[in-house]
């Protein structure tokens, strides 16, 4: 199993909502992945639509670049929408 | 009873199919197949449930599901003999899975109809599980065929094996004039088993001898041993539950 590519899996739960992350599993092929990820992800009625891209083909930011990519939005609070008032007939939101 | 019969049949072949697909279950050759051959035995054994119980409530001699999953020997079971031939290897288990989907699902397709609404209602159902049974198993037998020289070999070597119970789908048995005509099943059959073979670069088998004698409760070794083990907690134990 070891030449066996990883894959990510992103499952929809939802018509309107965003596919999430939920786990990896192994397949030999895009096919495969896709039936894997149903079988292992969607046993329970957790999805409508199921992604899976190849681990490999992931960028991801480098850890050592953590403190200079993240730690600068700080000090910005501003940036919530914290400080606007909601008019009354807006509801919730 | 011709009904009761016809169904007896159907959820004695879904049941026995189920237990061996659950044979896998902590066996598999990865993490992933390890919860798809349990995902489809629930599917299968879901099937065998609604079926067993309507089975005895069209008998009306008071046996439920359990008594007739459970309560039966060998000799009483009618299950095809394709669904209880051994696991072997992964690929005598995708093929197995594949021969009965690709019958099931144009049968099902075929049953909604019926004028049993119990049977119609698990015909809805069932047809989108099989045809996902035939996919998965589908697409395993397209990569084993069309693998490696040992996936190749191996996928030749299920074929050899159990090709020849796949002639007794075809027989009516109890079903005759009750349920929709198995025969009629064929050329379906024929056609979804033929595109996989042709992607798999496997030959379709020709003129071989058809073994049967499920539906007449003559079985191969394997059938007493599956049931030992499956209905021995409830030998032990009679009427236990979870």
């Amino acid at each position: 199993m070891a030449e066996t590519p990883l894959w990510e899996v992103f499952i929809r739960p939802r018509n309107g909502l965003s596919h999430k992350h939920v786990g990896s599993i192994h397949a030999a092929d895009e096919v495969l992945a896709v039936q894997a990820a149903r079988d292992v992800y969607t046993r329970r009625g957790e999805g409508t639509s199921i992604w899976v891209v190849r681990s490999a083909d992931i960028v991801a930011s480098d850890p050592d670049q953590a403190a200079e990519n993240f730690e600068p939005t700080a000090g910005k609070v501003y940036r919530h929408p914290t400080f606007y008032e909601i008019p009354e007939e807006v509801g919730h939101m | 009873m011709a009904l009761f019969d016809a169904i007896l049949e159907l959820a004695d072949d879904h049941l026995v199919l189920g237990h061996r697909l659950s044979e896998w279950c902590g066996h598999a050759p990865m993490l992933e197949e390890d919860l798809a051959m349990p995902n489809m035995a629930l599917d299968l054994i879901g099937t065998a449930r609604t079926l067993y119980d309507h089975a005895g409530k069209l008998e009306g001699a008071g046996r439920d599901e359990d008594a007739l999953a459970y309560t039966r020997g060998e000799r009483e079971y009618r299950n095809l003999l394709l669904v209880e031939r051994p696991n072997e290897d992964f690929a005598h288990t995708m093929l197995r899975q594949l021969y009965f989907a690709a019958f099931m699902e144009p049968y099902w397709q075929a049953c909604l109809d019926h004028e049993d609404e119990v049977v119609r209602g698990v015909a809805g159902k069932a047809i989108k599980e099989m045809a996902y049974h035939i996919r998965h198993a589908g697409e395993w037998v397209i990569r084993l065929g069309d693998g490696t020289e040992e996936s190749a070999r191996r996928m030749r070597e299920a074929v050899d094996a159990l090709h020849l119970y796949t002639g007794e789908l075809f027989e009516e048995g109890a079903a005759e004039g009750v349920l929709p005509a198995r025969a009629a099943m064929r050329p379906v059959w024929e056609d979804t088993v033929g595109r996989i073979f042709a992607e798999a670069g496997l030959d379709m088998p020709e003129g071989a001898i058809a073994l049967s004698g499920g539906r007449r409760g003559e079985h191969g070794e394997g059938l007493g041993h599956l049931l030992a083990e499956m209905q021995s907690l409830h030998r032990a134990h009679i009427g236990a539950t979870w």
